[in-house]
């Protein structure tokens, strides 16, 4: 699978063909489109510069920093907790893990290490922000093919549950700000471990309902077959993570690869795909929810009592040892990193985020090259980005 | 799977291109991430043999960073025999030592065939003002394109080599590298100078007639 010599260049996979007329004169010309920055495929203020020859993609270049707001430089500038909250607003649908990225790079940086009880707190979460993120992905996706409405409103629904959750545990629904360095900010309500494992326990029916509706569809087989290919060396070679990577057939999954928190502890597979196109990356987040379904399952069952935060941790006059450090989780988009350098202040001296959004457009290109237009929309669609991680 | 240590690596690099100079950077900090910073001059080729060695096979650039170093100034006590009152005596005097600023670009490589890592890679330029290039990765590893360019557009480090060197967050026409340390960012960012009293003076303050060098 691996090529001893990673490629250098995308080979082209279109040609221009020359459309002279028999007297010389050029027949058609090529357009130029820019498609966004509110464009409602887009999901947020993005733009691509797309050529077109007829309908065919010659073209395509990406064009961000609509919502650039420098949150690295906002987060030099203050307290390591003080950006716990910020980070919620990077990936605003998976705030949960957000916080588990940069709680875990601190952790490292700082040599703490979280209670029993709050990894699987953490574990639990992280996975109930896995099956939102998926779930609204094939909502969007769906939406972004032109079935308007309805998969939506039933990801929506089942989304809705887990988010009560959250707003029962954190006080709010999408910006939880729940994780601390060493442990988690507050312990369960009471109750809440029955209410998630009633939410949990529906999550299977529903993924069986959504799958009899769109699986076998045709519309979205016909649509989605074949369409935006990946192959597996140039996702390696373009440091492309999470789902998207699985689907192109690569096994890399950094909560099987790192074990980070607890994982080792879990029976869960990694679903792989065959062929790397829009198909398979829908078909990878289906299956990789009833994987988490699977992990929360046991989760649930196992979590024990306990403190929720080590005892070490401090949260007034934190000052990490001078140096540096690089964590990584396996986020719902990809891998999710935070790489911080400590100089003794209570501030980082340097704070960087590494977004799976952005880096997962580097092909973005390279899948619509030779591809319709109409297709751009769904080819970005599965690559599944958020806006306000890409830009920061 | 476990990576052999730093130094087994450093060594093997020096056997296999000659003339790279590898240097180990340490890391005091619990997570004891230490890195290797490289000479520009063979940092492709070093780029090319952590991928393609049959050991290492790192085909995976994670995360690419730019770190801004401001001009340091140490200050350090150094023994010194002098002569005190007639006696030759050891004595402590301050000595100020000054570190010249630079730029760094970080990567963090991993490998996704063999499974281990992080091995993390430095760059520096010379300065941080004209000396500012460092060769670029994206032809080892694409997944640094658009990280070296925002890289690029916030620290202002030009990498020789890479395919689409432009801003990528900041819009073009922007002067400046917003996270340099030593940015100062303006009072009003959608201020816009007309020709009037008050107005006027605050003009003349925030562009100075001189063009900035």
């Amino acid at each position: 699978m691996f090529m001893e010599t990673a490629i250098d260049t995308p080979e082209s996979k279109y040609e221009i063909l020359p459309k002279t007329l028999s007297n010389g004169e050029m027949d058609g010309e090529l357009l130029e489109v820019a498609m966004g920055p509110q464009h409602p495929s887009t999901h947020g203020v993005f733009r691509m510069d797309v050529v077109l020859d007829g309908e065919k993609v010659v073209k395509l270049k990406p064009v961000f920093g609509y919502l650039h707001r420098n949150h690295e430089k906002i987060a030099e500038n203050t307290t390591y907790l003080a950006s716990m909250p910020y980070t919620d607003r990077l990936d605003y649908l998976c705030s949960m893990t957000n916080n588990w990225a940069y709680a875990l790079s601190v952790e490292k940086l700082a040599g703490l290490q979280p209670p029993e009880r709050a990894e699987y707190i953490r574990i639990i979460t992280g996975e109930l922000t896995r099956l939102v993120n998926h779930t609204c992905l094939v909502g969007f996706l769906l939406q972004d093919m032109g079935a308007l409405g309805t998969p939506l409103m039933y990801a929506f629904r089942e989304r809705e549950m887990i988010l009560d959750l959250f707003e029962s545990l954190s006080g709010s629904r999408m910006m939880c700000n729940y994780m601390r360095f060493g442990g988690c900010r507050v312990d369960l309500p009471a109750g809440w471990l029955e209410q998630a494992k009633r939410a949990v326990d529906s999550y299977s029916g529903f993924l069986d309902e959504f799958e009899k509706l769109l699986t076998e569809n045709e519309i979205l087989v016909a649509r989605t077959q074949g369409i935006g290919v990946l192959p597996p060396d140039l996702a390696v070679n373009a440091s492309i993570t999470g789902p998207m990577l699985r689907a192109s057939g690569v096994n890399y999954d950094i909560r099987k690869v790192d074990k980070y928190g607890i994982y080792d502890r879990f029976e869960f597979r990694v679903p792989l795909g065959d062929h790397g196109d829009v198909y398979d990356r829908y078909m990878i987040r289906l299956l990789e929810m009833r994987e988490s379904v699977k992990i929360l399952n046991q989760a649930l069952r196992d979590i024990p009592a306990g403190p929720i935060v080590d005892p070490k941790a401090k949260l007034r006059g934190f000052r990490p040892k001078v140096g540096e450090a690089y964590g990584r989780i396996e986020g719902p988009k990809g891998e999710l990193g935070f790489y911080l350098i400590s100089d003794g202040t209570p501030n980082p001296y340097r704070y960087r985020v590494r977004p799976p959004s952005l880096i997962n457009l580097t092909v973005l290109e390279d899948m619509c090259l030779g591809q319709d237009v109409a297709d751009v929309v769904i080819i970005l669609g599965s690559v599944d980005i958020v806006l306000g991680e890409v830009d920061r | 799977m476990v990576m052999e240590t730093l130094e087994q690596i450093k060594a093997r690099i020096e056997n296999a291109i000659s003339g790279a100079k590898p240097e180990i950077i340490p890391n005091e900090s619990p997570s004891a991430q230490r890195s290797l910073l490289l000479d520009p001059a063979h940092a492709v080729e070093v780029a090319k043999f952590l991928r393609d060695d049959s050991q290492l096979r790192l085909d995976y650039c994670s995360n690419v960073t730019g770190v801004d170093w401001l001009d340091l100034i140490i200050k350090e006590k150094v023994k010194v025999k002098k002569v005190v009152e007639g006696v030759e005596k050891e004595v402590e005097e301050p000595v100020e030592r000054k570190r010249p600023g630079y730029l760094e670009a970080v990567y963090h490589l991993y490998s996704m065939a063999l499974k281990h890592g992080p091995l993390i890679i430095r760059l520096r330029t010379e300065n941080r003002a004209d000396k500012n290039h460092v060769p670029s990765l994206t032809p080892v590893w694409r997944g640094a394109e658009f990280q070296e360019r925002e890289i690029y557009d916030l620290y202002g480090i030009i990498f020789d080599g890479h395919p689409d060197l432009r801003r990528i967050l900041m819009w073009e026409g922007f002067a400046d590298h917003p996270m340099r340390k030593d940015y100062v960012e303006p009072d009003d960012y959608e201020y816009e100078p007309t020709p009037h009293d008050e107005v006027l003076e605050k003009t003349k303050q925030h562009h100075s007639p001189e063009p900035k060098p």
